[in-house]
């Protein structure tokens, strides 16, 4: 059954059916409904919502319930995100798998509350201190933020890796109807023999980050790394729209992704021969697909809500074997498909 | 390292044992530090409660940032300032759990002031350990929210001038006003009657816990000799004759 709901809503009542049971926020627009959300309906589940004193003191509350086995979710947007990147980077190197919804608005600073993308470089190079990644989920509907959201959870506790929805404003606010995945039945949840939950007939179970011998340091960081490399070769995700005979290739992804699926229809109608490549996962980003793609299509266009960060991963994986131009927006505005339409034509004709 | 055991000899009896919440690692805090019997005193409270099996600790940036490898329980290693945001999420999480923190005055007074505070107010059912010494002990020795006026540290070269640097934070006072903690002390453990008053203090801040009575504070005013660059006895009179004109000891708040 679909029910229309607000993407921020939608996020949040996954997170719940994904077993969420601690959430940890602190306001700021544009995604106060998750909060909300949270608070009206996990302590109905037996779950436990804390508006914290900020969003500082949020992501270590997540670090504590993580760490005592219970799946939880963060969410914030920008300005809170750079708040909470010194708490992700100890959730990283203590490898607990928190979620963490950033719906992205205008910055650098305080910026405004209208819809942008310029976070991925934080979201997807590291953005704390250290040497660590996330996995970075970019859904560009209602539907695929309460699936992605499902799947975040998964993610995280298969791989002990911090997971982050990478939405924005426009998705956060926009209603859609959406078909709820049914809740995770709790014996799915992998048990967590490392949690500390009282070291009673086991020896202690330490959560930390910290190792002063360098050696040993590099052994655990080699070790993660590890992982990294199976998530980049197992979980990249992405989607293809009109790509077998394309001359020119959008490459954009969440809401942006979903405004350049309507300028491939209409660039269609035009007789122009244009597909869409949408990253779903921005890490481990689908450089592969990306490439072999760039042996047979002559331009990929990025489009971004930012000056132009996504770009960067596309030119490093199309490697010169194609034109790749970019078309971006800044400061919360978001272009028509008009304006990508007509940035389109300046490389293909029909 | 770790800690040689003493054979008894036979038609002797021990009365004086290494806690069993205790691992056999051998503390790293320096000669003459009060951390070393605030730790045991923490260690004792858990032996007598019987709750070693459903404990969790949170250890701090500073000088205990290895009290996870001192104790048989359950431990998480917090960020800087961020151990009772961490303690919240554990006992929120699983409330069957006894959550305590063990903090200096860097940690629990200036960078996670915040989160002290909102923890204290909200009633979080935690207990907290702050052990004041005045200074910044694991960085070397520079200024703290609790260093005293006049008192030399590496960055107060000329001694803590209180014009441009402000007031030792009394801490304790400041969460003894707001309405959510349960307990608030402050105690001491330069001489053998403080250290057992200082243990009831421990004791009852966990068992406050247990009773789900709410947050629980126990400051204990400590000395740094190595950092005062004093010898162990002088740190001893430090804390009598300096630091408790400041942080004068007893309950600030006991709510029944």
């Amino acid at each position: 059954m679909k029910v229309l709901m607000r993407g921020n809503e939608a996020m949040a009542e996954a997170a719940i059916r994904a077993g969420c049971r601690t959430y940890f926020g602190y306001p700021i627009t544009p995604q106060n409904e998750i909060l909300e959300y949270m608070a009206a309906h996990l302590p109905a589940v037996g779950g436990a919502c804390v508006q914290a004193e900020s969003e500082v003191a949020a992501i270590n509350m997540c670090y504590g319930a993580a760490a005592a086995g219970v799946r939880t979710l963060t969410s914030s947007s920008s300005p809170g995100i750079s708040l909470k990147m010194e708490g992700i980077s100890y959730l990283a190197g203590a490898r607990l798998p928190v979620v963490i919804i950033n719906v992205m608005r205008a910055g650098p600073g305080l910026g405004n509350i209208a819809p942008a993308q310029g976070d991925y470089f934080q979201a997807t190079k590291g953005g704390g201190h250290g040497d660590y990644r996330l996995i970075v989920l970019a859904p560009s509907t209602v539907q695929e933020a309460a699936e992605l959201v499902m799947l975040a959870f998964e993610l995280a506790d298969r791989y002990r890796v911090p997971a982050m929805i990478l939405a924005d404003g426009m998705l956060g606010q926009m209603m859609e109807p959406v078909e709820l995945p049914p809740p995770i039945p709790p014996e799915r949840i992998p048990p967590k023999p490392w949690a500390l939950t009282g070291a009673k007939g086991r020896p202690p179970n330490v959560v930390s980050s910290f190792d002063l011998d360098p050696h040993r340091f590099r052994e655990i960081l080699r070790g993660l790394w590890d992982v990294y490399r199976q998530i980049q070769r197992d979980e990249v995700r992405w989607e293809e729209y009109q790509t077998e005979d394309a001359e020119l290739v959008l490459v954009a992804y969440g809401t942006m992704g979903r405004i350049c699926r309507t300028v491939v229809r209409r660039a269609r109608r035009e007789g122009l021969r244009v597909g869409l490549f949408r990253p779903i996962t921005l890490w481990p980003f689908p450089s592969e697909p990306l490439r072999r793609l760039s042996a047979r299509v002559p331009v990929f266009l990025t489009v971004e809500l930012s000056a132009g960060q996504m770009w960067e991963d596309v030119r490093l994986s199309v490697d010169g074997r194609a034109q790749t131009p970019f078309y971006g927006e800044l400061g919360g505005v978001v272009p028509t498909p008009e304006e990508i339409l007509n940035e389109v034509k300046k490389y293909v004709r029909g | 390292m770790s800690v040689v055991e003493t054979k008894v000899p036979a038609g002797f009896v021990p009365v004086y044992t290494r806690p069993k919440a205790l691992s056999d690692k051998r503390f790293t805090y320096c000669p003459g530090c009060d951390h070393g019997i605030i730790t045991r005193l923490v260690a004792e409270a858990i032996d007598e409660l019987g709750i070693q099996e459903r404990t969790v600790g949170v250890a701090p940036v500073g000088c205990a940032v290895f009290l996870y490898e001192f104790f048989r329980c359950d431990f998480a290693q917090a960020a800087h300032g961020r151990a009772c945001a961490v303690a919240t999420g554990i006992k929120r999480a699983n409330p069957e759990l006894i959550v305590f923190t063990y903090q200096g005055d860097g940690d629990l007074a200036a960078i996670g002031t915040a989160e002290t505070v909102h923890a204290a107010n909200r009633g979080e059912n935690i207990t907290v350990i702050f052990v004041n010494n005045q200074i910044y002990g694991m960085t070397g020795g520079q200024m703290a929210p609790t260093t005293l006026p006049g008192m030399r540290t590496t960055t107060t070269p000329e001694g803590r001038d209180l014009r441009s640097t402000g007031y030792p934070l009394k801490i304790s006072e400041m969460l003894a006003q707001l309405d959510g903690p349960a307990y608030i002390t402050r105690q001491a453990v330069f001489d053998v009657r403080h250290v057992q008053m200082a243990r009831k203090a421990i004791l009852r801040a966990f068992r406050n816990q247990l009773e789900g009575k709410g947050f629980s504070l126990v400051e204990i005013v400590a000395s740094c000799p190595t950092n005062l660059r004093i010898p162990p006895a002088e740190g001893v009179r430090w804390v009598k004759e300096q630091a408790l004109k400041y942080f004068p000891l007893g309950d600030l708040k006991v709510r029944e």
